[in-house]
């Protein structure tokens, strides 16, 4: 039964337009921690992260400190941080390895790859007590449900709710776009994660991931900055390398952003499809081509490099880049502040070259000295400093309003510069907030 | 009358002084916001370089935070002077202290001086202050009678730490 600030929830979301308390009052921050961090499918990491027994990283899941562990063979756990002993958290770094058993540094109680508990020191002193090495009290707690989408790991503390298939949907094809790539269908961690903390709420992070009008105003300094050198090098050797096109990209006019498609799936998840010239006829991209034709067939090779996917947002955890193989985590901390994850992937298989020209976006776009995000954090943060203000309640949404196509709960628009992804959020994130059985 | 081992110490404390001299001018140049001059400091084939951490040997095939030739520079330095560079209105500023300069040698092909020294770079923008510090390691080449940079490697100790926004122009 909703209590009290759940019914407040529903007088927050208008179909067009959402109150500022969603980004600006701790305490609907807290709920959202509670119904959607806490309950729903959230990204762990991938599976290659861990890639051998013991290995560990370490995550969170709305406020919880959470780990992942490569088990023995193919098994990968997510465990609670920490001990059943007196509380404290077994591993200590960010990642490393646990060795033949996950050990706390405390008293030394022992843990298996899966949690269970291995030893204790003195169990004699333990006989005729309540201690029982099978009880999940003294073990480290289990995320409820840990699955697995071609390598990435989601988990979730709610031991109900729909499987993680049947979660993501359609959405599900940012991974197979990413894997498909490779002609054995696998990608592998590049292993460094940047982190990068957002000053603003994580909505306006899975907001502007889609947000089609923002790049050209937004990152107007970069592209035109990028623009000007791109030129230079062309007219100086004839060629420019396609890194500056990366950013001289984000200037493209509002018309052609307004080309793009968007789509709203359940449970959030949302798509801007587009192609940003990443399918150029460069040596490279040819000899990548044949590659996937050699292992897929000709007819094959064209859906997979025929797929209109610029971003893929996983609602309410990632936001995946599949055609340059990157994926960037949010890993909320308050309700005006977020911490990024940001990891870049390694196409099994498929020339040194494909990957080497996908790390340039890496490094000029994700990295911490990116030319863009330096931008985008700017205006979120100065969003924030706005909806915290009482200079307004609403923030708006009604870009293309009332024409969103829906066919069967899926929300599509055939311009890029709708604000469908906002409104087919906002849509899931008031049925988690108000559906709290 | 100079012996030759004094000869050679006033040499080595010669190119200390302005090798130590150059180093402290490339973070004033920084610090005093004069991108086009501090790109100037490098070679037509220098390199800015930050790795992720400090085992990193190279910048090729792997992730880096910086890696920047001219070019790349001045598509930053022309990103930050934009009017619209957003990020740009907040007020701010650096203050860097550079020290414990040690020239550990020539390389035997190029002759170019190799040169480690410590930064510790304050950062203050809109009310917030950041601390960034680590170490430079320079290559450096004697061209008409001045330095010029090949290579500078930026080790920072918070290479891995959460950055709480993100870093605009070089360290
Ligand atoms: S707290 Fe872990 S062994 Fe005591
Ligand atoms: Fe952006």
């Amino acid at each position: 039964m909703p209590s009290q600030p759940l019914l407040d929830v529903r007088s927050l979301v208008e179909p067009d337009r959402v109150h500022r308390r969603a980004y600006s009052d701790p305490e609907i921050f807290d709920l959202e921690i509670k119904h959607i961090f806490e309950k729903t499918w959230i990204y762990a990491g991938h599976e290659t992260q861990v890639p051998k027994p013991g290995d560990y990283w370490q995550f969170q899941i709305g406020r919880q400190p959470m780990v992942m562990v490569r088990g023995n063979g193919d098994a990968v756990h997510v465990l609670f941080n920490r001990c059943p002993h007196r509380g404290v958290q077994v591993c200590g770094s960010r990642h490393g390895s646990g060795g033949d058993a996950l050990t706390c540094p405390y008293h030394s109680w022992r843990f298996h790859y899966d949690g269970s508990l291995e030893s204790v020191p003195l169990e004699s002193g333990y006989r005729d007590t309540r201690f029982d090495r099978d009880n999940p009290d003294f073990q480290m707690k289990r995320a409820a449900r840990v699955q697995r989408y071609r390598g990435f790991v989601f988990a979730s503390l709610d031991p109900k709710g729909p499987d993680l298939l049947e979660w993501l949907g359609d959405a599900r094809m940012a991974f197979d776009d990413i894997c498909d790539r490779s002609p054995v269908g696998r990608v592998e961690v590049v292993p460094n994660c940047f982190r990068v903390v957002q000053r603003s709420n994580w909505k306006f992070f899975m907001e502007n991931q889609l947000d089609a009008v923002h790049p050209s105003v937004t990152h107007m300094s970069t592209g035109y900055a990028a623009a000007d050198v791109e030129r230079k090098l062309k007219r100086e050797t004839g060629s420019q390398p396609l890194h500056y096109h990366y950013l001289s990209a984000f200037a493209t006019s509002f018309d052609q952003w307004d080309q793009l498609e968007t789509a709203g799936y359940p449970y959030g998840h949302t798509l801007l499809g587009g192609y940003m010239g990443l399918r150029p006829t460069d040596a490279d991209t040819l000899e990548h081509e044949r590659v996937l034709a050699a292992a897929y067939g000709e007819a094959k090779k064209e859906e997979i490099l025929g797929r209109n996917i610029h971003h893929v947002l996983i609602y309410p955890s990632i936001s995946v880049q599949s055609p340059l193989q990157q994926l960037r985590a949010i890993r909320p901390i308050s309700h005006d502040r977020t911490m990024s994850e940001i990891w870049h992937f390694r196409l099994v298989g498929a020339p040194e070259a494909i990957y080497r020209r996908s790390l340039w976006y890496y490094n000029l776009v994700n990295s911490p000295s990116t030319m863009i995000n330096a931008d985008d954090l700017e205006n979120w943060q100065r969003g924030q400093f706005g909806l915290n203000s009482n200079g307004g309640d609403w923030v708006s949404f009604h870009r293309d309003y009332g024409r969103d196509r829906d066919a069967n709960g899926e929300l599509h628009s055939t311009n890029g510069c709708s604000e469908l992804p906002m409104r087919a959020q906002f849509r899931a994130w008031l049925k988690y907030l108000t559906e709290t059985e | 009358m100079a012996e030759p081992t004094s000869v050679a110490a006033a040499t080595a404390l010669q190119t200390h002084h302005e090798v130590s001299q150059f180093l402290f001018q490339q973070s004033n140049l920084l610090d005093g916001k004069q991108w086009q001059a501090w790109i100037d400091l490098f070679a037509d084939d220098g390199l800015y370089w930050m790795p992720p951490g400090p085992e990193y040997t190279t910048w090729d095939g792997v992730p880096s935070i910086f890696i920047e030739d001219r070019d790349l520079m001045t598509v930053r330095m022309k990103r930050v002077t934009h009017p619209n560079a957003w990020s740009q209105q907040a007020e701010w500023g650096t203050s860097h202290v550079v020290s414990n300069v040690t020239i550990d040698g020539t390389d035997a092909q190029s002759g170019d001086l190799l040169v480690r020294s410590r930064f510790h770079m304050l950062e203050v923008r809109r009310d917030d202050v950041r601390h960034f510090a680590g170490s430079y390691q320079h290559r450096l080449r004697r061209i008409d009678g001045g330095f010029r940079i090949v290579l500078q490697r930026v080790d920072m100790v918070n290479a891995q730490a959460a950055f709480e926004y993100v870093l605009q122009v070089w360290v």
